[in-house]
């Protein structure tokens, strides 16, 4: 049987044009115009490939297993060589390289970075006010970068719980010593958190001077009687005692 | 039909089929995901960061870090990492501010403000959403999520039509003044697929900031996850972000 003239050119027709579709889909367009996956691929090969700026803690250990281990004994245990002395990928390649030697940063700003006193700090951490703590002199000329010991246990609560010395000495208690209500282990001072210093435990503490008949001259504007008010709680769980409502 | 209409007509539906056939063969593709280079198995990992707020003291390194390793202009607006300060004052009122800005600590110690309730530090960074919407709105395909989990940017194929920048619900987008790309933290992705750390961890003084993978059975991450109260940014977005914080205050937006 013989197929009809029309159709022979008609299937001429459509075979090429297929094979021009074919033909573009498959040669003549890169993939990259059908799929997202080969520009993705390429952009991840890329990103694995950017150079490294930072070495990482293992990397200086290598060398430096000494300071590490000072440093790892001591309270900046946790904080990365490269916090300090800046990125050292480049010196940990070529060690004995001048260029790329890492800083060995002795002035104050670097420390007070961290240590400055700032209100919106966490609670407990060491801070301390750069104006007041010998501002003329180097902190690492007392104190050691990698094992940051204090010549002596600080005296003085502020040095830690800066923001509420700074609170109390807005408030009516300024001149209340902080052991007039809290009992402090001498471990507190060089294991802070092993060793809490405890919170009154009874109304009678702040009843020394606000129960009724109290004598005091400071505090007879505030007197209250125990029996009858605030039900059952110890009074700072209701008032701040760092800042009593009494003065705004 | 006469044969004029029947050929106009084919001449019409051969090309369409090859086109439809090229979106099945595409959506194949995006289904499989890009292809994972030598040496490193991308599907099993899932990456995450962990910041306890609590431990923030705002020391900026992280910034600095992140910009030393990732080239970003040192210009004090354009960051892929950045700490907002948040202040919280007795009438309610919030104020945020970015302390990232500034160069260097401040020479004096700022006087009390008796009104302010709370303060507390905020890093921020790109919350690498497993529904990322800047993914959706890319007009060209340049950015994408990783099989890792990472929301890369295709400098090469990016535009710079700032679209992923509006869209993104933490501002954590920038357009590189260099590139004109749109520009992100990539979880230092040249560093973590070497086992490193990202450089923002790698210095952060007071373990802040934790990074880890989500998909691995024993990681500090997963603990991070495991021992606190986790909260995401802008949960109601269902971005469903992979930057976890804990003690994260009510007032964070």
């Amino acid at each position: 049987m013989r197929l009809p003239e029309q159709v022979m050119r008609l299937g001429i027709v459509v075979g090429g044009i297929a094979a021009i579709v074919l033909l573009l889909r498959f040669v003549l367009l890169p993939d990259t115009l059908f799929s997202a996956k080969p520009h993705q691929a390429a952009t991840v090969v890329r990103e694995m490939e950017k150079p490294l700026h930072h070495a990482g803690v293992a990397a200086c250990r290598e060398c430096h297993a000494e300071q590490f281990d000072l440093k790892y004994g001591g309270k900046h245990r946790n904080i990365g060589c490269e916090n300090c002395h800046g990125p050292a990928a480049a010196h940990a390649a070529e060690p004995k390289s001048e260029a790329s030697m890492p800083p060995l940063p002795r002035e104050r700003e670097k420390c007070l970075a961290c240590h400055a006193y700032d209100s919106s700090r966490p609670n407990g951490f060491p801070q301390v006010d750069p104006q007041e703590h010998r501002p003329r002199k180097k902190c690492v000329s007392c104190h050691d970068p990698h094992d940051p010991v204090p010549d002596e246990a600080p005296e003085d609560c502020a040095a830690c719980h800066g923001r509420i010395e700074q609170t109390k000495a807005l408030s009516t208690h300024a001149l209340l010593p902080c052991a007039s209500c809290h009992a402090v282990d001498e471990r507190h001072l060089t294991e802070p958190r092993l060793a809490l210093p405890s919170k009154p435990d009874s109304r009678e503490v702040c009843g020394r001077c606000h129960a009724a008949g109290s004598t005091d001259p400071d505090a007879s504007k505030a007197v209250v009687d125990l029996e009858s008010h605030g039900g059952t709680y110890v009074c700072w769980e209701c008032h701040y005692a760092h800042l009593p409502e009494g003065r705004k | 039909m006469n044969k004029r209409e029947f050929l106009t007509d084919a001449i019409l539906f051969i090309p369409a089929a090859g086109v439809l056939q090229a979106l099945v063969a595409e959506a194949a593709a995006n289904a499989v995901g890009p292809a994972a280079p030598d040496g490193y198995d991308a599907t099993r990992h899932w990456y995450g960061m962990g910041i306890d707020v609590g431990k923030c003291i705002g020391c900026n390194r992280c910034v600095e870090a992140c910009k030393a390793e990732n080239n970003v202009p040192d210009e004090p607006f354009y960051f892929r990492t950045w700490i907002e300060r948040y202040r919280i004052h007795s009438d309610g009122e919030t104020t945020v501010e970015c302390i990232s800005t500034r160069a260097g600590p401040p020479e004096q110690v700022e006087p009390e403000d008796p009104t302010v309730v709370r303060t507390f530090f905020v890093p921020k960074l790109c919350n690498q959403c497993a529904n990322p919407p800047c993914v959706q709105v890319c007009p060209v395909g340049a950015t994408f999520q990783t099989q890792d989990g990472v929301v890369l940017v295709d400098a090469q194929r990016c535009i710079g039509c700032r679209y992923c920048i509006q869209a993104c619900p933490y501002g954590a987008r920038y357009l590189n003044p260099t590139t004109r790309t749109a520009d992100k933290c990539t979880f230092c992705y040249h560093r973590i697929t070497e086992g490193l750390l990202p450089a923002c961890v790698e210095v952060c003084p007071t373990e802040a900031r934790i990074f880890g993978d989500l998909k691995a059975h024993a990681d500090r991450l997963v603990r991070f996850h495991r021992v606190n109260e986790i909260s995401v940014l802008k949960p109601d977005l269902n971005t469903e972000p992979k930057v976890l914080y804990a003690r994260l205050d009510g007032e964070v937006r």
